[in-house]
């Protein structure tokens, strides 16, 4: 189905990855950590390396979650838009496959949030 | 000599002359230019003379009556003012509640007021459309009594500086804005399903409980007595949009499926919106009415139900949604309150982490889910704050491209874990907190693609303060955007303990009670 209007018309995208200037946005979620309440939107360049993002981005945004220091990085597992997927980790956002608007979550199996209950 | 005085007219005679005889039927124009509107959405009316018009109203009468409220309201406002009635509320926390909703609702009054005077001039019938001018009229008024409301507060308390500037920008303030702006952009039937029979008449109570009673309860008079001033006009709106709903669910069966979607659609955006609503009933009013969780109970379970069993003769029935707001109401105002409370540097408001008599009554209301999930995530922001360590999330969070609230709701059946929804469009990806604000993309792709999400806009920088510039060396994006909205950090909002907000009260309360 699609918009009913009074006359034909053609809509404009608020947020394609253009308007961002060279950038894209990224989600990213650490699960059962709703100490930090939602997924974060990040501004990333395509070419930035995934260790890179775990080291600039991720460490900063989580690590004051006491099970942050406790992260067996090998242990972590990805998901990409939904499915499970494994980053290399000295390849870029774009050579992971993680283009603009893509949501990343990561599970840390053993650490679900204090008390082991999502927070 | 025998006098010939005229009879004075009859109310029904006076109803038909002042409303139905004042339409025409055009003769040089067809009737479809001139109301342009009306076949678009699907809706057939094949007689517009059949609408009733409960009230029957004229507008002589309307003027005198609103003027009489007006009279009354402004006498009591005036008196709030003059006796300094700001001291008298339980706790200057309660003020932030009003902060919330003079930031929120004076803008929806407002667009209330456009999209029924639009109803106006484009229903095809006179008596819709004198019902909906006189609407029109009320949120006009209702806008209005608000804004003096702000400028009462304003002079006192800080982060209403400059609401309307504000409703336009903040993050928060884009969930009601775009809801609303949602609406006016819908045809005038959707337009009056959304906001006359979901907002007005399903979901008023909610909506009227935490602003009026809470006021009641808190000792703001000023806001109750506007209160009810409104809620006078609001028996008539409710009746307006129950009214309109039985009208085109007579007038052709083919109406049935697009009232029951549009009903669908806005009785879920309406309880998204509320889910403020909810975090100031639960957190906010220092007096509580009842929890979110018994409002909805009593509003939407018991009352709203006994409206859908009535217009279950027609083939209308409960929107889906309405399982999951019921799986939802024992998480909803805590989600909300430990958000606000995490991102307190880009609100307008204070946020607190609740007493322990306050965590004893919210562990008494949701046995299920409080002590469980909530208490301990309050313990944990007090630990850190007592030792210094005050508990910020600085960074911008996803939002939903349907509600714009950020993507904090959890699964129905999972309060640990995130709900995501993900759809493609045009080659690009959107995102939304819930099916049913998915589904309501997936119906008008076209229509959400162009929301104006206010974390995307200030990734654009699109958001920063006039004159910053972003590429100079010291610049700092979180400062810039804080400038763009007029807010001053640590100021305007953060912690309500220590803020100037409480510090003046104290001291204003105190030279009204004692002699030093």
């Amino acid at each position: 189905m699609s918009v009913q209007s009074i006359r034909p018309f053609k809509a404009a995208a608020k947020d394609v990855a253009a308007n961002f200037h060279g950038q894209q946005v990224v989600y990213f979620c650490w699960d059962q950590h709703l100490m930090f309440y939602a997924p974060v939107a990040k501004l990333l360049p395509p070419d930035i390396t995934f260790q890179a993002v775990i080291d600039t981005e991720l460490t900063p945004t989580y690590s004051r979650h006491p099970d942050f220091a406790r992260i067996d990085w090998a242990a972590v597992q990805w998901f990409k838009d939904g499915e499970a997927f494994t980053p290399v980790l000295d390849t870029s956002l774009a050579g992971n496959g993680i283009t603009h608007k893509t949501a990343v979550h990561f599970k840390t199996p053993g650490l679900n949030g204090l008390n082991g209950n999502g927070f | 000599m025998d006098m010939s005085v005229k009879k004075k007219l009859g109310l029904k005679e006076k109803y038909a002359l002042m409303t139905r005889n004042l339409g025409w039927e055009p003769s040089y124009e067809k009737r479809e230019d001139v109301y342009p509107l009306l076949d678009y959405e699907g809706i057939k009316i094949h007689d517009w003379d059949t609408w009733e018009d409960p009230f029957r109203l004229t507008m002589d009468s309307y003027w005198k009556y609103q003027a009489e409220k007006e009279r009354k309201l402004y006498a009591i406002i005036d008196a709030f003012n003059q006796n300094n009635g700001h001291l008298n509320v339980t706790d200057a926390r309660y003020i932030n509640a009003m902060k919330v909703f003079l930031s929120a609702v004076p803008a929806l009054e407002y667009n209330a007021h456009r999209g029924f005077a639009r109803l106006g001039r484009h229903m095809g019938g006179v008596g819709p459309q004198v019902a909906c001018q006189m609407q029109a009229i009320d949120e006009m008024r209702h806008c209005q009594t608000q804004i003096h409301s702000i400028s009462n507060y304003n002079r006192f308390y800080n982060g209403i500086h400059d609401w309307k500037h504000m409703n336009d920008r903040l993050w928060y303030l884009s969930v009601p804005k775009s809801f609303f702006e949602d609406a006016c952009t819908c045809g005038p039937f959707e337009f009056i399903i959304a906001i006359g029979f979901s907002f007005e008449y399903v979901l008023t109570n909610l909506v009227f409980v935490p602003f009026v009673s809470g006021a009641a309860y808190n000792g703001d008079m000023g806001t109750m007595t506007f209160g009810f001033s409104a809620q006078s006009d609001e028996a008539r709106h409710m009746t307006l949009g129950l009214e309109v709903i039985k009208f085109m669910l007579e007038q052709d069966p083919a109406n049935l499926p697009i009232v029951q979607k549009w009903i669908d659609k806005w009785t879920w955006r309406g309880v998204r919106l509320l889910t403020i609503v909810a975090m100031m009933m639960d957190y906010m009013l220092p007096k509580r009415v009842m929890s979110w969780k018994e409002a909805w109970e009593i509003y939407f379970e018991e009352n709203g139900m006994s409206l859908f069993k009535d217009l279950a003769r027609y083939g209308i029935k409960v929107p889906d949604c309405v399982e999951q707001i019921k799986k939802e109401k024992d998480h909803l105002s805590h989600q909300a309150w430990t958000t606000f409370y995490a991102a307190a540097p880009m609100t307008n408001f204070h946020t607190w982490i609740p007493s322990d008599d306050e965590l004893d009554w919210l562990s008494a209301k949701y046995p299920d889910t409080f002590d469980k999930y909530y208490r301990p995530r309050f313990e944990f922001f007090r630990e850190q704050a007592e030792k210094g360590e005050r508990f910020v999330n600085p960074n911008l969070p996803q939002l939903c491209q349907v509600c714009q609230i950020p993507m904090l709701f959890t699964e129905p059946d999972d309060p640990t874990q995130i709900a995501y929804r993900q759809s493609e469009h045009d080659g690009e990806k959107y995102h939304f907190c819930s099916d049913h604000c998915q589904h309501i993309f997936d119906n008008e792709p076209e229509k959400y693609v162009e929301a104006w999400l206010p974390v995307h806009q200030i990734l654009q920088g699109n958001c920063f303060a006039e004159g910053d510039d972003p590429s100079a060396p010291d610049f700092d994006p979180i400062a810039s955007v804080m400038k763009y909205w007029h807010l001053e950090n640590g100021r305007d909002n953060g912690d309500f303990a220590g803020s100037e907000d409480e510090k003046n009260f104290a001291a204003w309360r105190g030279m009204t009670t004692s002699n030093t």
